[in-house]
């Protein structure tokens, strides 16, 4: 006998077909899905800094923990308008959104970004990391930002921030 | 990750993408790029669609493909800043209806699988034609006009990545993207073979890094259509031209490169100079291959590397499977009391005395 | 205490000598041990307090304050929108920017309010911007002009040091040859018309703060120095005539000796390599002089009041390391712009230095230690190797080895491996940070006291640009940008020159950066992550 998985990788059956389905294909699913939960295919994160303020040692470090943190990093480094930023979440169908802050212009940026993001129907959490007061954060979260990272953070908090804001995200949508 | 679509939602994402929707279009390319079922699933309807286009088109040979330019050179050597400044004339100057499609392959770190993938935001630097009106990258091409930039990581396996690259080309000709332009670092053997689902390869050096040499060493000159010496303003341009020239002689000599010789365009990607060279050398060498019918051979030669790769893969995980269950000869390997050789031989035996499916 | 007195004790009262140990002293090449011989003694460092936000007007009456309170040197900082060369009405770059990190200044009669009522021959002007440093210059040039201020009598720094914009603070606007042509420009109009003038601070600091090493700090910022004289060398300028007008600004963290060392070995090498290699003989073009400030990025948000105690120390190894004038961080900067009181904490940080610690008694008191002696050897040494690299990158060339490794990503990616080396040594608990990975406990950060800008004073910018557009002569603005143009396009030509002009029919900076990059295109850096 041939495995299931053979089978899954030659069939050419027109999927779509759903009225059709041969009993193997519901058993290699199932052996698929095991597979895949043990080889999750990676995060995908764009980076991106908006605005004007040049400092970019915070992304530049966020993007190699995301890597070492078995993540797919989109980067956009600096100087990124929310256009630029949309255009690559939808082209490159990121899971999440960072966006670095530094020059106090959190609560500017981030009502821009998430409308953005609204008009463009997208539904991307977005992570912030940046100089943020503690006092700002509950007005970030209300507006719908997922978590804010400070400098300092170490790699084991931003992998789980950006995971985290995954698992917020109603199942099935 | 985000929103694994059902049987009757993925010809939904179909549909929008085919509209324009590059939402749809970027969802499709994940899962294309996750293989499975679902990747099939993908491939599958596209070609129901082409089909069926094809069909119902009034227009005679309404089959058009579009062309496939693969672009490829060491890091360093200014290959997505080429990329991004070529897509800005094309995008800016071909007039309506010519929206490229990139898809930029760089390799996943083989420690934990996770990549930077920074090609989307070199392609978007210095593009001279967003600069001349004084405007910039909120204006550019790449950004907000009509390209799609898509960026892939290896994942660590050749095979998956080989199957990826061609199912996403379809879907990006399905939505009306053309030329479509693949750019791989070109180092091992899996950008080469990535290099070769194109229909005109572009083989980027850049002087003083022994580009030339490496290129030659690695096999880069045998798939090279068009040559390029970016960053010609730096000293050495000329000796890397020089070095190509003599290496494309010695190739012609030995039959190596056939009819076509592959011109040496000298280019400085981030001023924009010989742009247009390369776009016209790309051109020439399509109109080469279809003058010499060497287009539908080519084409042909895709499918069949792609059938080729998917039956091996087939067959890897076949093997990989029985492996997993310990038959008997694989213990008897492992007692050491029959070869390696003969036990691989019996289980090989036994595989493909199979049924294969219908 | 007094700085200036002949008898010099300890606070028990036993005297001190200005210097000890032996071998070449301070004052004396290759000044390892300070460029003057009694160093603080006669003269106290300069405690410099950058500072200014909101509009030019706001800026103006805090000048006047310190000049007042006996003060001459005036520092500016700009906003954003001005470091960018952007408009305050440039709606997709400044929105929610335009004063916030400093002042707006977008045409000449922002920087007229800026001076009003202020004797600029009788000041000294320190104004920190770099790509539109030219623009900046040529306003308070036409503001002189206008106060019939000669020229030779204005007195200053600009920073100016575009190099490690492409390393590390990213705020350029051109490519770097272009930019090094208006830099050559502006030395070349300073050297002439403002004898009093310093048309360049070559800049580590950023490069620091962006993640480098000390040593490699030290290495790119001399490295750009030397690229920066042999530029001037090129455009025709004697190397005596302008190297004693070029400074140093240098980052002090929070490895003490370490810190130490390196002021001194820049002292060394820059004498050094003038002397030997660039052919300087007057002393003056030897010396090393340079400006520190307290290392920003070493400021926690976790219990921010125990920044005050890093602020000092480092603020003791700049003093000990021989600076020229200081910066003190205030200690809530990692949450937001200073506060007044942090300010002024900060200020009395470094007069405790100054003038309780005994440290300005003495010149290089800790010269001839065993470590401080091998410590600054092993800073050069790195240093040189950095040198070394480059020159070859530039086949002999510090010029063009810089060109290179700026555009190969070099300089970039030494410093985010740096970086990323020392946030995961922090990570792992190797490296202590207290606050941060140990000690935690009375962690709380708040939001309490924060300096906020509102949105007022972006909307008092934008009226006064739309009236000063409203009165000028377009015509005149749009002929002298097409001047400008024509000269970008020829090499001969001394920009700065059209670049009054312009500025004196109320061309804004937005135009003016505008017209240059119609000539010289915008830089987009090659990303190394």
């Amino acid at each position: 006998m041939l495995s299931p998985m053979y089978l899954a990788a030659t069939s050419n059956k027109p999927l779509s077909d759903s009225s059709h389905q041969p009993a193997s294909h519901q058993e290699s699913a199932s052996h698929q899905a095991s597979v895949q939960s043990q080889n999750q295919p990676p995060i995908r994160v764009v980076l991106a800094k908006l605005g004007l303020d040049g400092h970019d040692r915070g992304l530049k470090v966020v993007a190699r923990m995301l890597r070492d943190a078995s993540m797919e990093v989109i980067y956009l480094g600096l100087r990124q308008t929310t256009e630029s930023v949309i255009a690559a979440v939808e082209q490159e169908d990121a899971d999440v959104i960072g966006l670095s802050m530094h020059n106090a212009g959190h609560l500017a940026l981030a009502p821009r970004i998430l409308q953005a993001l609204r008009d463009a129907g997208l539904d991307v959490p977005v992570v912030i990391g940046g100089i943020v007061p503690e006092s700002d954060i509950a007005t970030l979260t209300e507006m719908g930002i997922s978590a804010v990272l400070h400098p300092g953070s170490s790699a084991v908090e931003v992998a789980e921030a950006v995971r985290g804001s995954l698992g917020e995200q109603p199942v099935g949508k | 990750m985000n929103q694994l679509e059902g049987r009757s939602s993925t010809a939904d994402l179909l549909e929008q993408a085919i509209n324009g929707k590059r939402r749809a279009q970027g969802q499709l390319l994940t899962l294309i790029e996750r293989g499975g079922f679902a990747a099939d699933e993908v491939t599958e309807l596209l070609h129901h669609y082409t089909q069926s286009r094809a069909h119902n088109s009034t227009l005679a040979g309404a089959r058009c493909h579009a062309a496939v330019v693969g672009f490829t050179g060491a890091p360093g050597c200014g290959k997505s800043t080429l990329v991004g400044c070529l897509v800005a004339k094309i995008t800016q100057e071909a007039g309506v209806g010519r929206s490229p499609a990139v898809l930029a392959v760089d390799p996943s770190s083989p420690l934990t699988g996770g990549a930077i993938l920074g090609d989307r935001i070199r392609m978007e630097e210095n593009v001279p034609a967003a600069r001349s009106d004084g405007t910039d990258r909120t204006a550019n091409a790449a950004v907000g006009g009509g390209a799609f930039i898509r960026s892939m990581a290896t994942r660590g396996h050749a095979g998956g990545l080989a199957l990826a690259v061609p199912a996403a080309l379809r879907l990006f000709e399905a939505c009306g993207y053309g030329p479509l332009i693949v750019e791989t670092a070109g180092v091992g053997q899996v950008e080469v073979d990535v290099t070769r689902t194109a229909d005109t390869t572009v083989v980027i050096v850049a002087p003083g890094m022994g580009d030339a040499v490496q290129a030659n060493k690695s096999g880069l000159l045998e798939v090279a259509d068009v040559l390029v010496v970016n960053k010609s303003d730096r000293p050495g341009a000329e000796d890397a031209r020089r070095d190509l020239e003599h290496m494309l002689d010695l190739g012609h000599m030995t039959g190596l490169t056939g009819q076509w010789r592959p011109k040496v365009i000298m280019t400085t990607a981030t001023e924009g100079t010989g742009a247009d060279q390369v776009i016209n050398a790309v051109q020439a060498h399509r109109e080469h291959l279809e003058h010499a019918g060497q287009l539908e051979a080519r084409r042909e030669a895709r499918i069949h590397q792609e059938v080729r790769d998917r039956v091996s893969q087939c067959l890897e995980t076949a093997a990989e499977y029985h492996l997993g269950t310990k038959p008997d000869p694989l213990a008897a390997a492992l007692k050491e009391r029959i070869t390696p050789a003969a036990a691989a031989a019996a289980i090989s035996q036994h595989l493909l005395a199979s049924d294969m499916p219908a | 205490m007094t700085s200036n007195r002949d008898q010099f004790t300890t606070m028990s009262g036993v005297p001190v000598d200005p210097v000890y140990g032996e071998g070449p002293l301070p004052g004396e090449f290759p000044y390892t041990r300070g460029i003057h011989p009694d160093m603080y003694r006669s003269r106290l460092w300069t405690m410099r307090m950058f500072a200014g936000f909101g509009t030019a007007v706001d800026t103006n009456g805090r000048f006047k304050e310190i000049l007042r309170h006996g003060g001459t040197g005036l520092s500016t900082a700009f906003d954003m929108p001005t470091l960018m060369g952007r408009d305050s009405d440039d709606a997709v770059w400044s929105t929610g920017e335009v004063g916030r990190a400093g002042v707006a200044v977008d045409t000449l009669a922002d920087m007229e309010d800026l001076f009003a009522d202020i004797d600029l021959s009788a000041v000294s002007t320190s104004m920190t911007i770099n790509g539109p440093a030219i623009v900046a210059l040529a306003k308070y040039i036409a503001v002189g002009d206008q106060a019939g201020v000669p020229r030779d009598q204005l007195s200053g720094t600009i920073q100016n040091d575009i190099l490690k914009e492409y390393q590390a603070q990213k705020e350029y606007i051109y490519p770097p040859r272009p930019s090094m042509r208006i830099i050559t420009d502006m030395m070349r109009f300073t050297t002439a018309e403002m004898p009093r003038w310093h048309p360049v601070s070559i800049s580590g600091y950023h490069i620091r703060e962006a993640g480098a090493t000390a040593a490699q700090e030290l290495g790119f910022t001399l490295a750009n120095g030397f690229a920066y004289v042999e530029a001037a060398q090129a455009a025709g300028l004697a190397v005596d005539d302008f190297a004693n007008r070029l400074s140093f600004f240098f980052n002090s963290h929070s490895d003490f000796f370490e810190e130490i060392g390196k002021f001194r070995a820049a002292r060394r090498i820059w004498a050094t390599w003038m002397k030997q290699r660039y052919g300087a003989t007057e002393e003056r073009s030897l010396k090393c002089r340079f400006h520190t400030q307290t290392a920003g990025v070493s400021l926690t948000a976790q219990q921010p009041e125990i920044n005050i105690a890093r602020v000092a120390l480092q603020a003791m190894a700049a003093a000990l390391g021989g600076t020229q004038s200081l910066h003190t961080d205030a200690y809530d900067e990692a949450l937001a712009l200073p506060t007044e009181k942090a300010a002024r904490i900060a200020l009395r940080t470094q007069q405790i230095v100054a003038h309780e610690t005994g440290a300005a008694n003495v010149a290089d008191p800790l010269g001839g230690s065993p470590y401080v002696e091998w410590i600054t050897d092993e800073m050069e040494r790195r240093a040189s190797e950095i040198f070394d690299h480059l020159l070859e990158l530039g086949n002999g060339s510090m010029l063009e080895g810089v060109y290179e490794a700026v555009d190969n990503g070099w300089f970039v990616g030494r410093i985010a491996d740096s970086a990323y080396r020392f946030e995961r040594e922090v990570n792992d608990g190797t490296r202590i940070i207290v606050g941060v990975n140990a000690f935690t406990e009375g962690n709380d950060n708040n939001g309490d006291n924060l300096l906020r800008i509102d949105q007022a004073t972006e909307d008092l910018q934008l009226k006064r640009l739309a009236t000063v557009k409203q009165a000028r002569d377009d015509e005149a603005v749009s002929r002298r940008l097409a001047a400008v143009r024509v000269a970008a396009q020829d090499p001969t030509k001394n920009l700065m020159l059209p670049v009054i002009d312009a500025v004196k029919a109320y061309a804004t900076e937005g135009e003016i950066c505008d017209a240059l990059a119609d000539v010289f295109g915008r830089y987009v850096e090659q990303a190394v992550v």
